[in-house]
């Protein structure tokens, strides 16, 4: 009282201004454009696509099952899958916008993509002078290499290269194994056939006789 | 109101019978410094002491209801982020714990312990925010809330490496958390409140609890009284200010906080230093039960492998889930008709509903208590307005 | 003492001063001539005094503050740690649109930053700044001029506010009229003492009395009766010039900006450059009433020249005014009354009869020497504990249950 908390204060905030100079404890500002923050892994602003190879459109791993279009909760995700010229559907996204003026960053679609294909980047300087058409992000710019991923989020991609792997490894399998079904049901058709034949061949010959 | 009537709730005799001037209504807000986003007051003045005070809100409001009532119940975890942005982490909580008990969803032991934590740390970062601001409505030229805030920033570079967003997390998930949480990273938790964090508590401490002129603009000012705290339904620090043993971490012992040790403080004069005091003393038993939570935390799944996130469809019936957040009682009521979204979602806001006595606790205060009135109660716009 | 580093560097100014008017031939024109080149140096000292406190303290609050301040502009490629900004934001200033409110008292609303300022110069006029550096050094009554010339800028501030035709502007000028005019008092009484014990109202003669072989140990603000008056003065003077903790008038979280509100561009660098002229010339005079002017601490250290301890005196208050509002909180306006009624003036008060005391009581020796000190000092502390302990009663620190 009588002025001694005002006193304490006084101290605290010399104290303050004298650490400032030394001590990295208390002067904690970096200078944004020259120093920049360590983004941790787990950083996310904006979804992207992951490609694999080196064309960006072909490589996409996005299948336009419109998962994500489904789940995005401002609903920012636009998808048109592409079709070949008789019509038919193909495992490609023909578009695949995202507004990023309407997108939150939440991070759901990346959660809900069944083929890791859309990520969250590390890449937050956006800004853009046309606010409508900027700032819709087309599959073109949207696509960015396996690469860039394993550079921003180290960890999380090797893991989801592995899996990736793992699966497609588990699909070879079960391919070379649907193969081989298929070549022996192939094998026992055709012995069923030469047996068949075999069997009218042997039938007519018993007519003939 | 006639000008030789006595003020109601007054404690300064402002006008005076031989005198007669003019009422001046200013209307502060909804831009304004100290409204803590847009809100606005039309208040009555007497000279500087305030006879009527009018509250608006609803700049803010941004549908928030009626939007989770069209999503998916997953598609709200992100939208709760919005509501009290201060404090995400506990939104999501009291979400995720009403769509649990809807739907019946078992939490494992290691998520529960790391709610917790993430919880308590939301409420140091909460009432750091509400210790600098408030001070900043006192009229301290920043000091005190750039120290606040760079703590802050620390807890939330935390949350970030952890979340992947600093304020935004989205992290609760209906039967645990979406990822889980390195031993490092509660390591350095751990390190940085019993370091940093301490020695940040020490110095706001001596900066500010003893200031005189701290004690004089705060002590005495904006009274609640306990009856009308309890009538009005106020919650949380601001209740606790009044005197009013009610915090829902003992009540209702949601979650595992009966296993922590942790003491809850209680104030006598529920006056804005009360309020102010109540929240420096919650952060030190907030920092208790991290610590508590980090020693005990078991090995486990960090969420309930068979609990449905995506396409959740709850059978039918209701549920009501309240947690206690930094501002006082979260709840989150849910009604589900069988489908994919909820046909009734409701949120009780704290910040909402501890703002309602703000009239009560303002007339016959001065101009400059009432922004620090406001401050005390504690409200986030984002919440308020939905 | 060396006499010739006296002679050339004391009077350094006066012989360039001398020199310049002696280029014009004619008597009346000289006369004119030499007040010209007083006006321009102090315009030009102050001017920059000015444009560097605003920086000084910019950075200054950021340290105490843990960040770094302003340190990005820079002129040709040079930074110089951000001391460029007073001249990026002069351009600023001058290059801003002016707005003025439609419903607003156009004349007056244009009149009051120009009255802020040319008021606030009014004061260095008379202030003693250096053994033969004064503007109107031969005035006797330079006090009651200084007093008199600074509580003018009151009319100024309310002058912005009633113009401005703002709400929070007319509260603003309520509270600086009143602030203003009851802390004119309590300066005014502090002033008295050291009047008395130089008994002259001449600045340079207050300056002088507190010279002497014992340095340092002979400025006012070393007896009991001139530390509290110090006290009592750089509460005053803050509250004077509108500073934390009395910047009610601007009061950001309650009132926008006060008088300032509706105020930009150059007319709102006015009345910035007005406030810190005020807290200049204030300081000034608190370094001329209790810090000993521009005496030098000790005869060792009197080869600096005297008008450059003035200024490092200066700079000195006007830093702890910074440090003041780093720390603390502003108070309420019913408690920056009590405070001035209640509490400054009335100490005020009783620090007259402690100087009086001082005064008759400046021949004893020996014990009675410890004894002339002990009754002073008893007579500074014993009511400021007794009546600190009335105004404070019922604050303090509490107690805490837990549930």
């Amino acid at each position: 009282m009588l002025g001694t908390g005002i006193l304490k204060g006084l101290y605290i905030t010399a104290k303050n201004l004298v650490g400032s100079y030394y001590s990295s404890e208390r002067l904690t500002t970096i200078q944004y454009p020259e120093q920049r923050a360590q983004l941790p892994e787990n950083y996310r602003n904006f979804p992207f696509l992951v490609y694999d190879g080196e064309d960006a459109i072909d490589g996409l791993r996005c299948t336009a099952c419109k998962m994500c279009e489904k789940e995005c909760p401002p609903q920012c995700i636009y998808i048109i899958p592409e079709r070949d010229e008789k019509g038919k559907l193909q495992k490609k996204p023909k578009v695949f916008d995202i507004d990023i003026s309407v997108c939150m960053g939440c991070g759901i679609c990346a959660e809900v993509c069944p083929f890791e294909s859309i990520k969250m980047d590390h890449h937050f300087e956006v800004a853009q002078r046309n606010r409508f058409a900027g700032l819709l992000l087309h599959r073109e710019q949207l696509a960015k290499s396996n690469k860039y991923y394993h550079s921003i989020r180290p960890k999380e991609a090797t893991a989801v290269d592995e899996s990736l792997a793992e699966e497609k490894r588990k699909a070879e399998e079960k391919a070379k194994a649907a193969a081989a079904a298929k070549e022996a049901a192939a094998k026992a058709a055709a012995a069923k056939a030469a047996d068949a034949a075999k069997a009218k061949t042997d039938d007519l010959e018993e007519k003939k006789n | 109101m006639s000008l030789s009537e006595p003020i109601p709730g007054s404690t300064i005799r402002a006008v005076h019978d031989d005198f007669h001037g003019d009422l001046l209504e200013v209307s502060m807000g909804p831009h304004h410094p100290s409204t803590h986003g847009v809100f606005r007051m039309i208040v009555t003045l007497d000279g500087e002491v305030v006879v009527k005070l009018k509250p608006v809100f609803g700049y803010l409001h941004r549908n928030h209801e009626k939007l989770a009532e069209n999503n998916a119940y997953l598609a709200s975890i992100p939208y709760t982020d919005r509501l009290d942005y201060l404090c995400s982490l506990t939104n999501n909580w009291a979400y995720v714990h009403a769509v649990e008990k809807l739907s019946g969803i078992e939490v494992p032991e290691r998520a529960e312990y790391l709610r917790v934590i993430l919880g308590e740390l939301t409420r140091l970062i909460n009432h750091c925010c509400l210790v600098g601001f408030l001070l900043n409505d006192l009229g301290t030229s920043f000091t005190p809330l750039l120290y606040s805030l760079r703590e802050r920033e620390r807890m939330l570079d935390m949350i970030e490496a952890l979340t992947g967003s600093r304020m935004m997390c989205n992290f609760m998930r209906f039967g645990g958390l979406r990822t889980d949480v390195s031993s490092e990273w509660l390591a350095q938790l751990k390190t940085y409140l019993d370091t940093t964090f301490a020695r940040y508590l020490d110095e706001q401490d001596a900066l500010l609890t003893g200031n005189e002129i701290l004690l004089a603009r705060t002590q005495g000012v904006g009274v609640l009284k306990s009856d009308l705290a309890i009538n009005a339904g106020i919650t949380g620090p601001m209740l606790r200010a009044s005197g009013i043993n009610y915090d829902i971490r003992k009540v209702d012992k949601y979650s595992i906080y009966d296993r922590f040790d942790f003491r809850v403080p209680l104030g006598d004069h529920s006056d804005t230093y009360d309020r102010y005091m109540m929240r420096m003393l919650e952060m030190h038993e907030s920092v208790k039960i991290i610590q508590q939570a980090i020693k005990d935390i078991p090995e486990g799944p960090f969420i309930d492998p068979k609990a449905k996130n995506r396409g959740l469809r709850p059978k039918a019936g209701e549920a009501y889930a309240r947690i206690e957040g930094p501002k006082g009682e979260i709840g989150f009521h849910l009604i589900s008709d069988g489908t994919g979204n909820p046909y009734r979602y409701r949120v009780r806001p704290p910040s909402l509903i501890n703002l309602t006595v703000l009239e009560d606790m303002c007339l016959g205060q001065t101009l400059a208590d009432t922004v620090i009135i406001l401050g005390s109660v504690d409200i986030v716009l984002g919440e308020v307005d939905r | 003492m060396s006499a010739s580093s006296e002679s050339i560097l004391e009077a350094f100014p006066l012989t360039i001063r001398d020199w310049l008017a002696s280029v014009v031939p004619l008597d009346w024109l000289q006369w004119l001539i030499l007040s010209l080149i007083g006006i321009v140096a102090i315009l030009t000292v102050f001017g920059l005094t000015f444009a560097f406190t605003t920086v000084t303290e910019r950075k200054l609050l950021g340290r105490f503050q843990n960040r770094l301040g302003p340190n990005r502009v820079r002129i040709f490629g040079i930074r110089v740690f951000g001391f460029f900004q007073p001249f990026a934001d002069a351009v600023k200033a001058l290059t801003k649109e002016d707005i003025v409110p439609a419903a607003a008292d156009k004349v007056l609303h244009f009149l009051a930053p120009c009255a802020m300022v040319a008021f606030s110069l009014l004061g260095f006029a008379v202030l003693p700044f250096g053994k033969h550096l004064s503007l109107l050094s031969n005035i006797d009554a330079a006090l009651l001029y200084f007093f008199a010339a600074g509580a003018a800028s009151e009319l100024a501030i309310f002058m912005a506010g009633w113009s401005s035709n703002n709400k929070f502007s007319l509260i603003s000028s309520m509270r600086a009229l009143a602030q203003l005019i009851s802390y004119e008092l309590p300066l005014l009484l502090v002033a008295v003492p050291a009047v008395l014990m130089a008994g002259s109202l001449s600045l340079t003669g207050i300056v002088v009395n507190q010279g002497g072989d014992l340095g340092i140990l002979n400025w006012n603000v070393f007896t009991p009766w001139g530390f509290a008056g110090f006290i009592i003065f750089f509460i005053a003077a803050l509250a004077e010039c509108n500073r934390c903790p009395f910047d009610l008038p601007e009061g950001e979280s309650e009132i926008i900006a006060g008088y300032l509100t509706e105020y930009s561009g150059f007319k709102y660098a006015l009345f910035f450059m007005g406030e810190y002229f005020g807290m200049m010339s204030l300081s000034g005079l608190g370094v001329t009433l209790f810090l000993g002017g521009w005496q030098a601490p000790c005869a060792a250290l009197a080869f600096i020249p005297s008008y450059l301890w003035f200024y490092a005196k200066l700079i000195v208050m006007i830093l702890c005014f910074i440090w003041m509002r780093a720390t603390l909180l502003r108070l309420r306006m019913d408690q920056l009354m009590r405070l001035s009624w209640k509490f400054l003036v009335p100490l005020a008060l009783v620090n007259l009869g402690t100087v009086t005391f001082w005064k008759y009581t400046a021949d004893w020796e020996g014990g009675m020497l410890v004894a002339r000190w002990l009754i002073a000092i008893a007579l500074v502390i014993l009511p400021f504990i007794s009546l600190g302990k009335v105004l404070s009663s019922g604050l303090g620190p509490r107690k805490y249950r837990y549930a």
